[in-house]
């Protein structure tokens, strides 16, 4: 008796599976909406385009330090660093201005985007240290040091500029959003967290010292300089470091999940202005 | 290579503002590598800067001031337009120095 309620159970979950899959996946454009709304209505006092400023826009403390800091701001220097390294040429006498759209500047904007050819989500990281071996060079480390100034002066190039990452129709691209969304909402490590425990469940809540920012907008900030790390990381450095902070084994940096989860993110954060690169405690 | 020394001096009514960035390791000697070797000491002892052939600011560090140390201090006497002097020099003998034009 039980084996046969069992197995028409079983029946059931089979004949279901193809269409909850096709209700579960909603419009990914209604879930950016959906996923903006939940921060505007849960922190009605926050402007909307202030979200990128991740801790600074819950803790007007916090904001009153870091206002005083971008005077001065610390990744000053990976910022002149990375415009140097931007405009020398490569041994071949190209520049990583020839590997990008209107030549590198102000595009940051639009990465990660999907590389239909290659069917994969290529992040900027990704995309630049592509532009290093096409032409010969030796790919970067992708948590700091140059590639963090790289993109700290792409970044810069593109401040204020709208989120504008595309999705095309494209069953791959969709797909990689899907795994990104996954990988954001599921719990992992020892603490069992998942991103969103702390960056969307916990926003503005402190967690020992620092206080947590939101999912909304929060690469848009990348790169970022941490006095805590006492230099600049990648967007690739703070997902693997996210995962030793919940001990769990972080991937990889750019990965395939780290870089669909940096697609998911940045995609339902569109039209929320480049903010980077940033400065956070 | 650019100088290891931002600076950026306003004046306003009497008093000039001055605030800097410097970039360097400043290494305690108390931290290990990721081959479990200790990091030589390596961090700036004097920092100075000059107005007009006189010190306005001199600052005796150690190992306790932080990687690229920030700081920001005001005087007075200075006008727009004037010359400031910076340099610094660390434990091992390096120093660098820069000049910057009060605004």
């Amino acid at each position: 008796m039980m084996r046969a309620a069992g197995l028409l159970a079983l029946l059931a979950l089979l004949t279901a599976a193809p269409s909850t899959q096709a209700a579960d996946a909603a419009d990914p454009a209604a879930e950016a909406k959906a996923f903006r709304e939940f921060f505007v209505k849960k922190f009605p006092q926050v402007k909307l385009d202030d979200f990128v400023n991740g801790p600074y826009s819950m803790n007007e403390d916090m904001r009153r330090q870091w206002e005083e800091k971008e005077e001065f701001p610390p990744y000053q220097f990976a910022l002149d660093a990375g415009k140097e390294m931007f405009s020398q040429p490569f041994k071949n006498g190209k520049t990583y201005a020839d590997c990008f759209d209107n030549r590198g500047i102000g595009v940051r904007q639009t990465y990660p985007m999907f590389d239909a050819t290659a069917g994969k989500v290529v992040t900027l990281e990704l995309a630049l240290n592509n532009c290093r071996e096409a032409n010969g060079e030796a790919p970067l480390s992708y948590v700091k040091d140059e590639m963090a100034s790289l993109t700290a002066y792409m970044a810069f190039t593109s401040r204020g500029k709208a989120m504008d990452i595309k999705l095309p129709d494209d069953p791959r691209a969709r797909a990689a959003f899907e795994t990104g969304k996954q990988y954001f909402y599921t719990r992992r490590g020892q603490l069992n967290f998942s991103c969103a425990s702390c960056h969307v469940q916990s926003p503005g809540e402190r967690i020992r010292a620092e206080v947590l920012a939101p999912a909304l907008g929060i690469l848009n900030a990348m790169p970022i300089y941490r006095s805590e790390w006492s230099g600049m990381g990648t967007t690739s450095r703070r997902f693997t470091t996210c995962n030793s902070q919940i001990r769990g084994v972080p991937l990889e940096p750019q990965a395939e999940e780290y870089r669909d989860l940096e697609y998911y993110l940045s995609y339902v954060s569109n039209g929320l202005p480049v903010s980077g690169p940033g400065a956070r405690p | 290579m650019a100088s290891s020394i931002r600076v950026r001096a306003t004046a306003n009514g009497g008093t000039t503002e001055v605030q800097a960035l410097i970039q360097h390791p400043m290494d305690t000697g108390l931290v290990k590598d990721a081959q479990g070797q200790l990091i030589p000491a390596h961090f700036i002892q004097q920092l100075s800067f000059e107005h007009g052939g006189k010190t306005v600011f001199l600052a005796d560090w150690g190992p306790a001031v932080a990687k690229d140390p920030y700081l920001k201090f005001s005087f007075k006497g200075a006008a727009k337009g004037d010359e400031l002097k910076i340099g610094w020099t660390d434990n091992k003998g390096a120093s660098d120095s820069t000049t910057a034009r009060i605004g």
